[in-house]
């Protein structure tokens, strides 16, 4: 067969793209509630506070990243801050027994990937909706550490276990600060320069299609169910030892807070889109929106109702621009 | 064979009575398609008007145009002499005409009353709906038609023959006085068959009309008394049925000339390459053995429903086979996903290329690359060079029209987008090529690549098995072809033996006589 002429291989230029992208107009938010947080207050601008106001959102954060993998997969775990009360209860009865820090790091990390195993086999297993199966799973990791500790606390964690928390790489750099960028760099490689990213696009987009063009749906699935249970293990260690102790409703109603990140982030919660750097600045955003919040003395309540407000608005911005401009 | 058409039209007019319904110079065109071109058909009070023809003949576009589907772009209908019009669906069934359709759309949650009134329920006080009365008028109506069920059940708790009279029920609910039957019988038993019949008969015996779709020969024969014979969209033949034989119809509804535009092909063929043995499913296929050699193109033909997609699906580790083996060179494999298909080298191009061929929302470069990523990448990092490269190599080769390789599939037309699925397939540098329907609603030109394009790869020593419900395509390409009828092979034909005669005689099962 002839070659008559070359296909370009693209019209608009990556950068093009990236400049009408949804990302850009969240960014132009973030930098918007960072100028106005620093007029409302002026403890605002400190480099210890804003190092501080970033403990909002790391240990969400690293979770949000994961569950972006797998809500742009198609699929959604809601089991995640259940996880890591689980994980917390664990790690607080070796303290009991006298488990020292490594051994607490592991156990932590492990309950995170056999739960994460738990949903992925009752999805890609059994063919279960995951909404279904996670919802389930919430009340059932969430109900064993209440069945454990009841209305105890698990305290003693040993001294050198404060560092995931409360440590400081340099200067205003915490510990968990540069763990979230270092994860934020490792996901946005893996969804986004890797074959097993591209599989999850294919799958989001048309979960048929793919399986169809011989990619192993069920396998990376799995995967994506495995990463999301370890990193709520990451984040059930250093939220256990940020606060040095372990209750059953420790992380309570995170879930949501996660899946808000991800969405706010530009990823379709139909799945088939979304990016890393998308749910990066949305974590800054809600972190910053919080933190300002705080400095305002604004109580919790008042704060969850801004964030849900914003959320819908920076949501229907780019519908209502589209309907404006027909 | 025009002149003879002439004859049977001007005898079947001068026989029959006055038409309940009469319809004629109905066209209709979709961008690019003329489904209907200039058809006529003439429904009779008390007659069964059985209409045949190939999938594609337009069949189903006229049972849309009469039920208030489509709006025909010219051409009219008239009942009892009348002119009607049926803007919607509703009119169609306010003039009394009624569908029973292959898959009837039923509400699994709701009862069988409510099935069979949803949208006309009888309104009591207030506009509420009466339940008493819907539950009584149901019962009436599904004792008419001779069934067992009880009003008040959930539908989703009857099995498939009785889901079958509800839907009969619902479409005998309005005060019809015309009733298509589409296929009706496609997923009854051989009892549940003989019921129907006496359905009909009672239907007939009420004065209705009824017009009846069906691929069947024995039942058309059976219970038809006027036959209706449909191709490409145009009439080619009626008249009363005991005037004319299986053979006739069978050449009404294919006869032309088939060699016209496919490539020639010097059809050399190697040695066998595929070698699938006692392949059976528990409901799908039986029994499935066939050798499948190098640079051949082997046809599967049959009805639809005849299995041959649902066999290709288990070849290719979508379904599980209960037992059965595939060998290529001799080894056998073992396929249990599409990935290990892919990796012993057999590709399927399906036929629903929406949802299973293309992912639409991704662009070109990364469909085509998508089983081939290995190869595009090092140590699972993508390289968008040598991505971009292999795209452009093989939709190049496919002749492909886009604006760039950036362009989302779904944005291409049905035979672009057909070009990158094949183009993703060859990519994968496959043995064995599987193309479900490769043409099935994609225009002439596209159409005509892709046939010369299987030739060429055929000559390359690739092997090609092409399902094909289109006959004309079935005879131009094919070195041999199988024939499945009721998940089963029924006969094996050489090239010389493949005509379209002996297709539709094997497809049907209609003996000797046909051929």
């Amino acid at each position: 067969m002839t070659t008559s002429r070359s296909l370009p291989d693209r019209l608009q230029s990556p950068l093009e793209r990236n400049l009408k992208s949804w990302e850009s107009l969240l960014m132009l938010v973030a930098i918007g509630i960072f100028i106005a947080n620093s007029f409302a207050s002026p403890y605002f601008l400190n480099a210890w506070n804003l190092s501080d106001a970033t403990f909002n959102f790391t240990e969400k954060a690293m979770i949000a990243f994961a569950m972006a993998l797998l809500i742009i997969s198609g699929e959604i775990d809601l089991s995640v801050a259940a996880i890591i009360a689980l994980a917390s209860t664990a790690m607080g009865a070796a303290v009991q027994v006298g488990v020292g820090t490594e051994g607490l790091v592991l156990i932590g990390l492990a309950v995170g990937l056999t739960c994460g195993a738990v949903n992925g086999f009752l999805v890609t297993g059994l063919g279960l909706p995951s909404i279904v199966v996670t919802i389930g799973t919430m009340s059932l990791f969430r109900g064993i550490s209440f069945i454990v500790l009841g209305d105890q606390v698990y305290k003693g964690y040993p001294a050198d276990f404060a560092f995931f928390g409360q440590g400081y790489v340099w200067w205003v750099i915490s510990f968990e600060f540069a763990l979230f960028a270092i994860i934020a760099a490792i996901y946005a490689v893996i969804l986004h320069m890797t074959n097993f990213g591209r599989a999850v696009y294919a799958i989001g987009n048309n979960a048929t299609g793919a399986l169809f063009a011989g990619i192993r749906v069920g396998r990376v699935k799995f995967i994506l169910f495995l990463l999301t249970g370890l990193m709520s293990g990451v984040a059930a260690v250093c939220l256990t030892s940020r606060l040095g102790s372990t209750r059953p409703s420790i992380a309570f109603g995170w879930e949501l807070e996660i899946v808000t990140m991800v969405v706010l982030g530009g990823v379709n919660i139909l799945g088939g889109s979304g990016s890393i750097p998308g749910v990066v600045i949305a974590a800054f955003v809600m972190g910053l929106v919080t933190f300002g919040l705080g400095l305002l003395n604004v109580p919790g309540i008042v704060m969850s109702i801004v964030i849900g407000a914003l959320l819908i608005s920076v949501i229907a911005l780019p519908r209502l621009w589209a309907m404006w401009r027909s | 064979m025009q002149p003879e058409l002439n004859t049977i039209v001007s005898h079947a007019t001068k026989v029959a009575p006055a038409p309940l319904l009469r319809l004629s110079g109905v066209t209709k065109t979709f961008p690019g398609v003329r489904a209907l071109s200039d058809v006529s058909l003439y429904l009779y009070p008390g007659k069964v008007t059985a209409l045949v023809g190939e999938n594609g003949a337009g069949k189903s576009t006229i049972v849309k145009v009469l039920t208030g589907i489509y709006q025909p772009d010219e051409g009219e209908i008239k009942i009892d002499g009348a002119a009607v019009r049926f803007p919607t669906p509703q009119s169609a069934e306010t003039a009394g005409v009624t569908a029973i359709h292959q898959e009837t759309v039923l509400f699994d949650e709701l009862s069988v009353a409510e099935n069979i009134f949803l949208g006309h329920a009888p309104k009591g006080r207030f506009g509420l709906i009466d339940k008493d009365e819907m539950a009584s008028r149901a019962q009436s109506i599904l004792a008419g038609i001779g069934a067992k069920i009880d009003p008040g059940a959930t539908l989703k708790d009857l099995g498939t023959a009785n889901k079958h009279l509800v839907a009969i029920a619902r479409a005998l609910s309005i005060d019809a006085r015309v009733v298509i039957m589409d296929e009706p019988t496609a997923a009854l038993s051989q009892k549940e068959i003989e019921e129907l019949y006496e359905l009909v008969e009672s239907l007939k015996a009420q004065g209705k009309a009824i017009l009846f779709i069906s691929h069947k020969f024995d039942e058309i024969f059976r219970i038809a008394d006027f036959y209706t014979v449909y191709r490409d969209g145009q009439m080619v033949g009626e008249g009363k049925i005991t005037d004319v034989r299986e053979a006739e119809l069978v050449k009404l509804m294919v006869g032309r000339d088939v060699s016209q535009i496919f490539p020639k092909r010097d059809h050399n063929v190697g040695k066998g390459i595929l070698e699938v043995t006692g392949y059976d499913h528990p409901t799908e296929f039986a029994d499935i053995g066939f050798t499948l050699r190098r640079g051949e193109i082997l046809g599967f033909y049959g009805l639809v429903g005849a299995g041959r997609s649902e066999f290709m699906q288990a070849l290719f580790g979508i379904t599980r086979p209960t037992k059965g083996t595939v060998r290529i060179d001799g080894e056998p494999i073992s396929i249990a996903s599409p990935a290990d298909a892919v990796s012993s080298g057999i590709v399927y191009v399906p036929e629903d290329r929406g949802r299973q061929g293309a992912i639409g929302a991704l662009p070109i470069f990364q469909n085509v690359t998508l089983p081939s990523l290995a190869r595009t990448s090092r140590k699972g990092f993508i390289k968008l060079a040598e991505e971009f490269k292999l795209a452009r190599e093989y939709t190049e080769r496919l002749d492909l029209r886009a604006a760039s390789l950036d362009t989302d599939v779904g944005n291409l037309s049905g035979g672009n987008q057909q070009k990158v699925v094949i183009a993703k397939w060859l990519a994968t540098q496959p043995k064995v090529i599987i193309l479900d329907e490769p043409t099935k609603g994609i225009d002439i030109g596209s159409k005509a690549a892709v046939h010369e394009f299987m030739a060429e790869l055929a000559a390359q020593g690739l092997a090609v098995i092409m399902v094909s419900s289109e006959i004309p395509e079935i005879v131009g390409m094919s070195d041999r072809v199988i024939v499945m009828r009721e998940g089963r092979i029924v006969a094996e034909l050489p090239r010389d033996r493949i005509t379209p005669e002996t297709l539709v005689s094997h497809a049907a099962g209609i003996r000797e006589d046909a051929q």
